[in-house]
């Protein structure tokens, strides 16, 4: 039997941070993340997470220390959030090739400058290139569900990469909804204590963070690839194995909603896809074959579930919440590199939407699939991104 | 050889990278003019100042040529020579 209570979406995450058993917390507060590691810094005080909670000085600390405690074999987890994600990056990098499988929610909010606390997937998204797995959600639920595959599929052995839950901050993190939370016994016959083969050990001492040449250099680097190629099916066999205790199936690496015979497919990820689904429904309810492709996993990128999802499709319009200064939307370079070449590949429009904390109603969506219908007839080049309700009267 | 997961590896395995060759100036040591003091021993970032039989000596299978000892040697004792090929 599931306890189901209404919570703020912070809070869902703690309790699902806490009912993994984690050893060391390590944190630095900074909106929107804030709520979730309070939550936890009051669980540690009350008792109710056996867990060492360590206050930091930056968010530089916080991720430092959670480098030497997985190092050290302990389960370990941070939150942070925008200028926060972009001090741990170094660490999150080194980590990576370290292979150190820590947790930790990405809260999402807009980058520095100007300052600012609206919502958009900049922060996130800039780690992509670091060997961090990560995951967006739509709903809290999905949020706490994905928290506890998090650390399963971070401490896989044929995975060891620090996983990253990627929030829309405010959202999700700052609204209360209805959330089913799995009995104790149940999350600890899905995730069992973390044993890694390698950790620091005075009595039995290794090297950590070695020199590399270039004789060996490009090798670990691609090992680092493989473990994301592995954690491709590893992903959906360990949301599996969980969806088989929850009675919840959010999808796989992607979710397709409405996609098999959809001649417009959106795709997007985060908590705009709920308001997609809203507008998919009420496009179809109009005669519109419009679906839409969640991506649930980023990195690594799930490109052939995505495919496959596109096939039949004329037009694919991708809803990116970031932007490569001097290029495109990420997700847009990410889906028209791997459809090159394609045969019968339908056009990719990448519309920047959401961006900046720009609202995206399902007014927005409906002009989204009518101007990428348009688009997708006309001659226009689709290289470049299109700024979804960009006001040109007010630019510079 | 084969790489390991993370490249963990047995301790002490620094010692296998030889990185004098790094260097391109040698420190050089007048035994006369040295008086044990031991303070290029301490200022050396890669403990590539040893001590055999009382007597201060440059590893040079590590030294990186940096010079800080030669700074620092209050007798003037070291000095810094460009290495050649």
């Amino acid at each position: 039997m599931q306890d189901e209570r209404v919570v703020e979406g912070s809070e869902a995450v703690a309790i699902a941070v806490q009912a993994c058993r984690p050893h060391v917390i390590s944190a630095f507060p900074i909106s929107p993340q804030t709520h979730i590691v309070e939550s936890l810094a009051r669980m540690v005080a009350n008792g109710e997470i056996k867990a060492e909670y360590i206050p930091v000085e930056s968010e530089f600390s916080a991720a430092s220390v959670l480098a030497g405690a997985s190092a050290a074999g302990s389960r370990s987890y941070t939150a942070s959030s925008s200028q926060g994600l972009l001090l741990m990056t170094e660490v999150i990098y080194a980590s990576a090739g370290l292979r150190l499988p820590f947790v930790m929610t990405g809260v999402n909010r807009s980058i520095s400058a100007p300052i600012t606390i609206q919502v958009d997937h900049q922060d996130t998204v800039s780690l992509r290139d670091s060997g961090i797995i990560q995951f967006y959600v739509e709903s809290s639920q999905e949020a706490y569900d994905v928290h506890l595959a998090a650390f399963k599929i971070a401490e896989d052995p044929n995975i060891l990469l620090p996983v990253m839950v990627c929030m829309d901050g405010w959202i999700l993190t700052h609204s209360y909804e209805r959330v089913q939370f799995l009995p104790q016994e149940s999350v600890d016959s899905f995730l069992p204590p973390f044993e890694p083969e390698n950790y620091l050990d005075v009595n039995n001492p290794k090297t950590w963070g070695s020199y590399a040449e270039e004789n060996v250099l490009m090798e670990l680097r691609y090992s680092v690839q493989q473990a994301m190629q592995c954690a491709k099916t590893r992903i959906k066999e360990i949301f599996s194995e969980l969806e088989a205790l929850t009675c919840r199936n959010h999808g796989g690496l992607i979710e397709a909603y409405r996609t098999d015979d959809a001649d417009v497919v959106l795709v997007a990820m985060g908590s705009v896809a709920g308001t997609v689904k809203e507008a998919v429904d009420k496009l179809r309810k109009n005669g519109k074959k419009v679906g839409l492709i969640k991506i649930r996993c980023y990195r690594p990128f799930p490109h052939e579930d995505i495919i496959k999802a596109v096939q039949g499709a004329k037009v694919v319009a991708v809803m990116d919440a970031s932007f490569s200064m001097g290029s495109e939307g990420a997700i847009g370079l990410d889906l028209k590199a791997k459809l090159y070449g394609h045969p019968n590949a339908p056009h990719v429009i990448d519309f920047i939407a959401g961006y900046g904390g720009r609202e995206v109603n399902i007014d927005a969506v409906e002009r989204i699939v009518e101007k990428a219908e348009n688009m997708a007839v006309s001659n226009l080049p689709l290289t470049e991104s299109y700024w979804m309700d960009l006001n040109p009267a007010i630019l510079p | 050889m084969k790489i390991t997961v993370g490249a963990v590896t047995r301790g002490g395995s620094a010692l296998d990278y030889k990185t004098g060759g790094w260097r391109d100036q040698r420190p050089v040591l007048d035994a006369e003019s040295c008086k044990s003091c031991g303070i290029c021993m301490d200022v050396c970032p890669d403990s590539a100042v040893i001590v055999i039989e009382e007597t201060y000596i440059i590893d040079y299978d590590y030294c990186k040529g940096c010079g800080l000892c030669a700074n620092e040697c209050p007798t003037d004792a070291i000095q810094m020579i460009p290495e050649e090929k």
